[in-house]
């Protein structure tokens, strides 16, 4: 039997009320980021909401991103050692692993292995809280969700994500260094010679750049997701995954624009038009 | 010719829908100052929401609720945070923040307001929970480890503790042993004693009804509503339900399935 689904007007169908879903719930995303960030200013976080935020986001993260970071430099170091060793510029590995990581991999991976660590537990625990009436309970005791929730939950991604990205990076750095030099032999001196050349304060401000708005979109999808979740146990594992993926989603999108965006700053204002800009 | 006492709450031709299901149709519902009003009706006739409109949990569709004269949801967040503040509010599985101590989910709207010092919110704490019956003892635990009738006592200690005008009880015996839900009942009608409260309670149980309430109101559910008649199918004192007409209400407080498993049998196939 043909269903309304399956005819072309069914899809059309179909496909307006998709889109008029995803308008509905960007226009409530961009709200709630809005009425986010009016909290923040309007009154100071509630005591003790901060500090059990920032142990959750910044010390229980410290382990994991310090492995993912040492593992990313180590992987990229046994990738490139060939290749570079063939031209005989195997003292340059560290410059191109550490760029690499500072500017891309340090950043994106962090706030990956963060988004699948703290932002599904995020939503996870403000869906439970929403479907076991626990965010009523906090409305009827004169406490605002977002003041209380969400605030102390973005601060903490805010401000603790770019700092993670910097022990991924430095973990990164130091990955790649062993396995090039102890493994592959290459000479030390002229491998950080060759390493302090080509970074800059601007790479690492650049990742860690990206890192903050990385961190402040993980906070707030997760607590989106969280306290509109659909009701029971379903509702809430779907709050976290949906979480993790629209987190990963848009942290690919937006290093992609914040990459053109801070490249062009960079040739514009400290190269003064000097390097090629991609606009 | 004196003027009637103005209601505390009143719902004006209240509608609620979630999506394409109605639950609640032009509601219309006084409560005065000081009344105990049971709201009693079958699982799904939209008791709970009702409770949550009152206090501006939920919009609702079409109508208005009106507490003190004003329409709470027209309110800004900062006029509708003081307001809420008048109401007490024991949710039906007692919603106590897991992540706190007993006596910090006690504390936590005393110190959300900020207008007492740490050593007036100790002894505000440790009365309210006095006077639901617990010790000392359990200011220390987690939700986690108490049982559901203590998790619902420190509930109403929570709720009691900011001195409320008007304290809502979404089911609150439910799912606890004969002893239990007369201890509930009791701190209800206690509570009552102590402080002059509009109280109003959700609930299925008739013995509840019978102990705490002056006032019933039985809704219907509107699924199974004939067209035109009110949801509401009883509003009068809880001795006078044994005396209504309408059968329905007879089926409620006797709990007789009758007709029903056939029409479920029926609402499957």
């Amino acid at each position: 039997m043909a269903t309304a689904g399956s005819s072309p007007t069914g899809y059309i169908a179909s496909l307006g009320a998709g889109a008029m879903h995803a308008i509905d719930l960007l226009g409530d995303f961009s709200i709630f980021a809005l009425q986010t960030f009016g909290w923040m200013f309007r009154r100071r976080p509630a005591p003790g909401t901060l500090m059990p935020s920032f142990y959750l986001v910044g010390v229980r993260s410290v382990l994991v991103v310090a492995i993912t970071g040492t593992f990313i430099g180590m992987v990229m170091a046994v990738q490139m050692y060939n290749q570079f060793n063939k031209i005989g510029m195997a003292t340059r590995l560290g410059s191109i692993i550490n760029i690499t990581i500072v500017r891309e991999l340090g950043p994106v991976l962090a706030a990956t292995m963060l988004a699948g660590r703290i932002g599904s537990a995020m939503a996870a625990e403000l869906a439970t809280m929403r479907v076991t009436e626990q965010v009523d309970a906090l409305s009827c005791l004169g406490a605002h969700p977002l003041h209380y929730l969400v605030v102390p939950r973005l601060l903490a991604c805010g401000l603790l994500i770019p700092l993670l990205t910097v022990i991924a990076d430095f973990m990164g750095i130091m990955g790649g260094a062993f396995i090039s030099i102890k493994l592959f032999g290459v000479e030390g001196h002229f491998y950080w010679a060759h390493s302090a050349y080509y970074i800059s304060m601007w790479d690492v401000s650049m990742g860690m750049i990206k890192a903050f708005f990385f961190g402040v979109s993980i906070a707030l999808i997760s607590c989106h997701r969280g306290l509109n979740s659909r009701p029971g146990a379903e509702g809430v594992g779907q709050s976290a995954t949906e979480a993790f993926v629209a987190s990963f989603v848009v942290i690919l999108v937006l290093n992609f624009f914040l990459s053109i965006l801070l490249v062009t700053a960079y040739d514009r204002f400290i190269l003064q038009g000097g390097g090629r800009s991609i606009f | 010719m004196s003027n009637p006492t103005p209601p505390l709450i009143a719902f004006h031709k209240l509608g609620m829908e979630f999506g394409p299901q109605r639950v609640l149709a032009d509601i219309n519902l006084d409560i005065t100052r000081g009344q105990t009003v049971a709201i009693v009706g079958e699982s799904g006739c939209g008791k709970t929401v009702l409770l949550k409109l009152m206090i501006a949990l939920l919009r609702p569709t079409t109508g208005a609720v009106t507490f003190d004269g004003k329409v709470l949801a027209d309110l800004s967040d900062r006029d509708l945070t003081r307001e809420r503040l008048r109401f007490g509010f024991l949710f039906q599985s007692a919603a106590l923040f897991d992540s706190l101590t007993v006596y910090d989910n006690v504390a936590f709207g005393l110190r959300e307001q900020r207008s007492l010092d740490e050593t007036q919110v100790r002894a505000t704490v440790r009365q309210r929970l006095q006077e639901v019956g617990l010790p000392a003892a359990v200011e220390s635990k987690k939700p986690a480890e108490l049982s559901g009738g203590m998790k619902k006592r420190v509930g109403l200690a929570r709720a009691l503790a900011l001195n409320p005008e008007v304290m809502l009880y979404d089911e609150p015996t439910t799912g606890l042993d004969p002893i239990m839900t007369d201890v509930i009942n009791e701190l209800i009608v206690q509570a009552r004693q102590r402080q002059p409260v509009t109280s109003v309670v959700v609930t299925h149980e008739m013995k509840t009804v019978y102990k705490v309430a002056d006032r019933v109101v039985m809704l219907y559910p509107l699924a199974r509503l004939p067209p035109g008649d009110n949801q509401i199918l009883y509003d009068g004192p809880p001795a006078g339900m044994k005396q209504s007409n309408d059968p329905r209400v007879h089926q409620f407080i006797e709990g007789e399935a009758r007709d029903r498993l056939q029409e479920l049998a029926n609402s499957t196939t």
